[in-house]
């Protein structure tokens, strides 16, 4: 059965049409999923210019709304949005940083993604940016707001941390323990893929969208071909679309059950950190019989997708066993469960206006899950969308609990009579063959494991990709960790921290 | 005192600390084992610590800019500190030269002057962190230091004396005191004050990388090569002596009354025992524990100061004088 086909609409609107056009759609019910900015060449259809999509999305049912707005390319300016929605204004502050494009009347107009070091004027994305400069002509220390008051001190931390993780740094504004403003400077992992995807033929984009975040490799891969063939016209086999489905569980099961021990590694409570890497282990050496890859690369191409084997229910249902044993222990244990209880409070209506996404989002009350909303397979009916409301790591800890064993049960489902190999349409077969010297778009939601990826693609003539969007779930989720963190007390930060889990790699292309 | 019980005394305070000190990377390396063994880990092998230190002590020394004499002294005091407190202490022998001076007070104090010297080298190096890690330092040192010396006064009661000497060798001539409530009292306030005191959980995590939630690590953040070597064996070191202590005052079995040497080497032999089942059976036990929120700590060490008080007044009442 092939699922209810996207729909995506495109308007073409002027710039001050913008915010009128974007509240109806925000008061209809639609949020804001993606902006991106195109440099058109001359020799496009609608001549020169700075072309910005804005995606909204809603659902069930499936619902794709795009304004297109043209620019002049030699001033662009752009009325802002940031008063209708928090991430519009964050989109704003990063097509500003990357492109060059003004947002008029932004309220908070500091850089975003802009490296300290990046040249004054120099903007990566615009055509004529060229090779990375060196580093030169700073733009100044970043405006760091500083709190006053008797007894505020400040303790900043990063970007080079004392464990392997990602650089970010984090300034606290504190007052004995207690944490009275947080500020998360990240944007230290700027690669330019954007800028590597274009050029690329859809083939050999898939590599680099694997990599877009080495934890998140099926979700981002199959955000970017679903795109690609919307973009094409492309027709992906039933049995295809439950391979990937299967994947995405897979995905979601070793991440979700890393991070159940790494909380309690957190906590200080080490020996349920070391059985649920145990259990990691295993779900990776399946991953690689599933894929030929730990992480799952390679299981999801354009068109289709290629299973090495197939998980077998029992194997399935003994690791489900070991993760509700850790899950159990870990809360009944009384200075663990003291621990998370309370902590990091992310309340709903912040967790709104702020637009989170996945398991922090439905932690706070929120239920938001891609698989209901855009799903790319039938499931049925049968998928489990757990929700709590305290928004604390206990809440966040209980959803991931309880998707891992929802994944579980999903993926034995999916896998039951599902054959390895390589699985492809065969009626309109990859590759396929459009029409050359046009532009063709698409564009790929899937609920990965921390929320949901839209990425949206446009091939030129010439079957090659001219510009790809990616936005990752990381990227809405950032700006709620110090929401979340206010007069929470500076030694469960990094408790706090691991309980979202965020991406810097996903968030910083 | 002739000549022999000098001679042995002396041999048993100078075994003493040589033991203590060549002993303590080795305890932490057993405890880590411990650890390691019980979350099916391999572990690195209980001599780790040591040549964790022959690394650290062959690299140049590194000062921070701007940092002044109390950063550079800070490891030395703490570990001469305690291995003054190692001497002190009977741990193998009541009977030794200095063991008139082995004052509950004297022997705390030294204690204090450690964690001092080092908190003031934490705020020396200007950072947040130093400061951060010197102030929790202190929130936890306040609370732990009336509780040793509370726990202990418990026993002193009965012995008539602070003379650490003269409690343990009147628990070993009347072993009942041991068993008592104000004993077992004073056995549990003196395990809760250890544990903080040493950094071990579920106060603070020796094992964290995550440097907001550090007590301890966070205060010496800034020390490099023979330095940190240096506030490694004294951490390990404190926590060695502070073992012994507290199986000396519960478990006194075994420590010389007397200068014979083979009674000396067997109380040595015997403590290294002692003291590596406690590493042991801690260790074991913190695989199990978490550690608790930084303001539930409070809450735990009143707990064991009002198990020291009571230890206190059972001993005033029941030794019934």
């Amino acid at each position: 059965m092939q699922p209810a086909t996207a729909h995506r609409t495109v308007t073409d609107i002027g710039p001050a049409e913008l915010p009128g056009r974007a509240a109806d759609l925000l008061v209809g019910g639609h949020r804001l999923a993606l902006v991106a900015a195109h440099h058109d060449s001359a020799d496009e259809p609608g001549g020169r210019a700075v072309r910005v999509v804005y995606l909204f999305v809603a659902g069930p049912p499936d619902t794709r709304t795009e304004l297109h707005v043209r620019l002049d390319p030699k001033a662009p300016e752009l009325p802002t949005l940031a008063h209708l929605s928090f991430p519009a204004g964050r989109f704003e502050r990063e097509m500003r940083d990357l492109h060059g494009i003004v947002p008029l009347g932004h309220p908070l107009p500091h850089r975003l993604v802009r490296h300290f070091h990046w040249p004054r004027g120099w903007y990566p994305m615009h055509p004529d940016a060229g090779p990375p400069p060196p580093f030169a002509e700073p733009e100044g220390p970043y405006p760091f707001l500083e709190v006053e008051g008797e007894g505020v001190y400040e303790i900043p931390v990063g970007p080079v941390h004392a464990g392997i993780i990602e650089p970010g740094h984090f300034r606290f504004s504190v007052v004995g323990e207690t944490i009275i403003k947080l500020k998360a400077r990240l944007w230290f992992v700027h690669k330019g893929i954007e800028k590597l995807f274009e050029g690329r033929t859809p083939d050999q984009g898939l590599p680099l969208a694997e990599r877009i975040s080495g934890d998140t490799a099926v979700g981002h891969a199959l955000a970017y071909c679903l795109a690609v063939e919307e973009a094409t016209g492309a027709h992906v086999p039933l049995d295809a679309r439950r391979a990937r489905a299967l994947l995405l569980e897979l995905e979601r099961l070793h991440n979700h059950v890393a991070d159940l021990g790494a909380l309690c590694n957190d906590v200080g409570h080490g020996i349920l950190h070391a059985r649920a890497q145990h259990v990691r282990e295993r779900l990776l050496r399946l991953n690689q019989e599933v894929t030929g890859h730990r992480l799952l690369r390679g299981g999801v191409v354009p068109g289709g997708s290629v299973l090495r084997a197939v998980p077998g229910p029992a194997r399935l249902r003994e690791l489900g066993r070991e993760i509700r044993d850790i899950v159990t222990l870990a809360l009944g244990h009384t200075t663990v469960r003291d621990r998370f209880t309370g902590t990091a409070r992310l309340d709903v209506t912040a967790a709104r206006d702020l637009g989170c996404l996945g398991y922090v989002a439905r932690a706070s009350g929120l239920s938001t899950d891609a698989r209901a909303s855009h799903p790319f397979h039938d499931h049925g009916g049968a998928l489990t969308i757990p929700v709590h409301t305290t928004g604390d790591v206990l809440a966040r800890f209980l959803v991931r609990a309880e998707e891992a064993e929802a994944s579980l049960a999903t993926a034995e489902r999916l896998a039951a009579g599902m054959e390895a190999g390589r699985t492809t349409g065969t009626s309109l077969a990859w590759p396929p063959l459009f029409a050359r010297g046009t532009r063709r778009a698409g564009v790929g939601i899937v609920e990965g494991w921390r929320g949901t990826i839209t990425t949206r693609v446009e091939l030129g003539a010439g079957e090659t990709l001219t510009r790809v969007k990616t936005v990752d779930p990381s990227f809405f989720n950032w700006p709620a960790l110090p929401v979340a963190l206010a007069d929470t007390i500076v030694p469960d930060f990094p408790l706090a921290n691991k309980s979202f889990n965020l991406s810097y790699a996903g968030n910083d292309l | 005192m002739n000549g022999t019980m000098t001679a042995t005394g002396t041999a048993a305070v100078t075994l003493q600390v040589a033991l203590v000190a060549a002993g303590a990377p080795l305890l932490a390396g057993l405890m880590r084992q411990v650890r390691a063994l019980l979350e099916g880990r391999v572990g690195p092998g209980v001599t780790q610590p040591w040549r964790d230190l022959r690394k650290l002590l062959r690299k140049e020394a590194v000062t921070p800019a701007g940092t002044g004499p109390a950063f550079r002294l800070g490891p030395l005091v703490l570990v001469a500190t305690t291995a003054v407190v190692a001497a002190l202490v009977p741990l193998a022998s009541t009977a030794t030269p200095v063991s008139g001076g082995a004052d509950l007070i004297l022997v705390v104090a030294l204690l204090a002057l450690g964690t001092v010297a080092l908190a003031l080298a934490g705020l020396d190096t200007g950072t947040a962190f130093g400061g951060m890690g010197a102030s929790r330092e202190m929130t936890v040192a306040a609370l732990v230091e009336p509780t040793i010396l509370l726990a202990v006064f418990a026993l002193s009661i009965p012995a008539g004396s602070t003379n650490l000497s003269a409690i343990v060798s009147g628990g070993i001539h009347d072993p009942v005191r041991l068993a008592s409530p104000a004993g077992l009292l004073s056995t549990a306030a003196l395990a809760v004050a250890v544990l903080a005191e040493t950094g071990r959980l579920p106060v603070d995590n020796p094992a964290t990388h995550l440097e907001l939630t550090m007590v301890h690590e966070a205060m010496v953040l800034e020390y490099a090569g023979p330095d940190l070597a240096l506030v490694e064996l004294g951490s390990q070191m404190r926590l060695t002596v502070l073992l012994g202590l507290l199986a000396s005052l519960s478990a006194p079995w075994g420590i010389a009354t007397t200068a014979s040497p083979a009674a000396l080497v067997l109380a040595l032999v015997l403590l290294a025992v002692k003291v590596a089942l406690l590493g042991a059976a801690l260790a074991a036990a913190e695989v199990f524990w978490a550690k608790l929120r930084l303001f539930r700590v409070p809450e735990l060490l009143a707990g064991s100061f009002l198990l020291a008080l009571l230890a206190v007044t059972a001993s005033y009442f029941l030794t019934g004088e």
